[in-house]
C-alpha cells in the first residue's frame, strides 16, 4: 500500500493525525498534514484506511495493488 | 408530496428525531425540494452517501453572495454583501489559504494539550455542583461553564468577560432575533473583540487573537477578517459544545442501558471516544441544514440540480439514513459511528471539531461516574427544548442525584 496526500487539497481538519497518528502528523505552523509513513506496513493497512476515509476534503488516497 | 416547510418542527414526542416528513425524503426522495422562509424552494440532499459525494464536489459552492444562494434567515440574507471575506463563505483555492491563517490552534497536538486544563474545571465545576443545593441546572453549572472556559483560553480572552459573549451570542445565532438585534449584539461583539485584538496585537500571548495579529503584522491577514474570525470561533465554538453537553446527558438518562456502559467504562478511551461519536450522530445538534449553490449542472439520480440553483444538506438526515446507520433511532455507544455528518463534510467541516470531541470525551468520561445517581428532576416531557437556533439544545435541565 502506498499513501498519496494532496497537499493543496489539505484543509488541515487534522482527521488523519487523530485516527492515525503512526502515519500522519501535523505540521506546526498551519496544521497542514504530513505523511509520516507513506508505505506503511499491512499492520497499519487498516489505519490507513480510515484515516482516508475520515479525510474531509479528498486529500488522502490509497494506492492498494 | 407537497413542497414542506423547512425547518419543520419535529414531532414533541421524537425530540431527538429529524421531523417524520424529512426522515420518509431519506428513504423516497433524496433529491426533493423544501420551502425556505423566502418562499424559494432549494434542493434537498437527505442520504448520507450522496452528502459525502457533493460535499466535496467543486460544482458546489458556498459563496453566500451569488444570487440564489439559499440564505438561512432574512438577517443572514441581508448580511452577506456586507460580509469579508471568511472561511465560512469562501471556495477552494481562497479558502483554504484562509482556513489555514486559523488552523493551527485547533490542531489535534494542541488540543491534546489542553486535556488536563479542561479536566481541572470540569472536576472544580462538578464539585460546586455536588456542594450546591439539589435540584440544579445542569446547563448552567456545566453545560455552558466547560466551553466558555475553553474558547476564551483558545482566543486569550479573560474569563471575566464571559457574560458578554454568552448574551450577545446567544442573539446572533438565534433564529428569533430580528436583523437589528442580531446586527446591535455582533456590533457590540465585534467592538469588544476589536479592543481585545489590540491589545494582542501590543503584548501577544499564546492564543488565537495573537496568532493572527501576528499574521496582520506579516501583512497575510487584514485586521477585519481576524476580528470577524474571531467572532465566527467563539459563537459556534460556544453554545454547540454547551448543547452536546446537555443533550448528551438527557439522550444517556432516557438510555439507561447506554449510560450504565458508559459508566462502566468511562476510563476506556476508546470506548468514550466512541460513545462521543455515536452521540454527536444521534443528536446532530446542527438541525437548520449546511447550503450551497450549483455553479454548474449536476446530476443526482434521476434529477438534474441547475446551475445557479440553491441546495440544502440536512445533516440529521444523513445520521439517520438506515443505509448508513441501520435503527438510527437506536442510541448505541457501541456502534461505528465515526462517518457521521454531525460536524458537516468537505473542505468545511467544523473547524472546532478536535476541540469539541475532547471536550465532550472528558465530560461525558467524568460527569456520571463521579455522580452516579445523576437523575432528571422533572418529567422528561416538561424538558423544555430550544429549538429556534442553527443548533438545537435545551434551556435548561434540571438534575438531581
Amino acid at each position: 500500500m502506498r499513501i498519496e496526500f494532496d497537499e493543496d487539497k489539505c484543509v488541515a481538519a487534522g482527521q488523519c493525525a487523530m485516527v492515525a497518528p503512526a502515519l500522519f502528523d501535523q505540521r506546526d505552523e498551519d496544521g497542514v498534514s504530513v505523511v509520516l509513513d507513506p508505505a506503511p506496513g499491512p499492520e497499519r493497512h487498516d489505519e490507513a484506511r480510515e484515516a482516508a476515509a475520515a479525510c474531509p476534503s479528498g486529500a488522502i488516497r490509497l494506492v492498494e495493488p | 408530496m407537497e413542497t414542506p416547510e423547512y425547518p419543520t418542527a419535529r414531532e414533541a414526542r421524537c425530540p431527538f428525531a429529524p421531523a417524520p416528513v424529512f426522515r420518509e425524503m431519506t428513504r423516497t426522495e433524496p433529491v426533493a425540494r423544501v420551502r425556505i422562509w423566502d418562499g424559494s424552494t432549494p434542493w434537498f440532499v437527505t442520504r448520507h452517501a450522496d452528502q459525502r459525494a457533493l460535499l466535496n464536489d467543486p460544482r458546489l459552492s458556498i459563496d453566500e453572495k451569488r444570487p440564489g444562494y439559499p440564505h438561512m434567515t432574512r438577517a443572514r440574507a441581508d448580511g452577506a454583501p456586507h460580509h469579508p471575506r471568511l472561511i465560512t463563505n469562501t471556495d477552494p483555492p481562497e479558502h483554504t489559504r484562509l482556513r489555514r491563517t486559523v488552523n493551527a490552534p485547533f490542531m489535534v497536538k494542541r488540543v491534546e494539550a489542553l486535556r488536563p486544563r479542561i479536566q481541572r474545571v470540569l472536576d472544580r465545576l462538578i464539585d460546586d455542583l455536588l456542594a450546591g443545593p439539589r435540584p440544579a441546572d445542569l446547563v448552567r453549572a456545566i453545560g455552558l461553564p466547560v466551553p466558555t472556559m475553553v474558547i476564551t483560553e483558545i482566543l486569550g480572552a479573560p474569563y471575566e468577560d464571559h457574560e458578554l459573549f454568552q448574551t450577545a451570542g446567544h442573539v446572533l445565532i438565534s433564529h428569533d432575533s430580528t436583523p437589528g438585534q442580531a446586527a446591535e449584539a455582533g456590533a457590540r461583539l465585534g467592538g469588544y473583540l476589536g479592543e481585545l485584538f489590540a491589545k494582542k496585537m501590543a503584548a501577544p500571548g499564546d492564543d488565537v487573537l495573537s496568532e493572527m495579529a501576528g499574521r496582520v503584522k506579516a501583512g497575510e491577514m487584514d485586521p477585519r477578517e481576524a476580528i470577524s474570525m474571531a467572532m465566527a470561533i467563539l459563537i459556534a465554538g460556544h453554545e454547540t459544545s454547551a448543547s452536546m453537553i446537555s443533550l448528551g446527558t438527557l439522550a444517556l438518562l432516557r438510555n439507561p442501558d447506554q449510560l450504565a456502559l458508559l459508566r462502566e467504562h468511562g476510563d476506556d478511551p476508546k470506548f468514550v471516544a466512541n460513545a462521543v461519536e455515536e452521540l454527536l450522530r444521534y443528536l446532530t445538534i446542527v438541525h437548520s441544514g449546511i447550503r450551497r449553490i450549483a455553479t454548474e449542472d449536476i446530476a443526482l439520480h434521476d434529477t438534474v440540480i441547475r446551475a445557479d440553483h440553491g441546495v440544502i444538506f440536512d445533516l440529521a438526515c444523513a445520521n439517520w439514513d438506515e443505509q448508513q446507520f441501520p435503527e438510527p433511532e437506536r442510541l448505541d455507544l457501541t456502534r461505528p459511528a465515526r462517518s457521521h455528518h454531525a460536524f458537516g463534510f468537505g473542505v468545511h467541516q467544523c473547524l472546532g471539531q478536535t476541540l469539541a470531541r475532547v471536550e465532550l470525551q472528558i465530560v461525558y468520561g467524568t460527569l456520571y461516574r463521579r455522580i452516579p445517581t445523576l437523575a432528571l428532576a422533572v418529567p422528561f416531557e416538561e424538558v423544555e427544548f430550544a429549538m429556534e437556533g442553527v443548533a438545537y439544545g435545551l434551556r435548561s435541565l434540571p438534575v438531581t442525584w
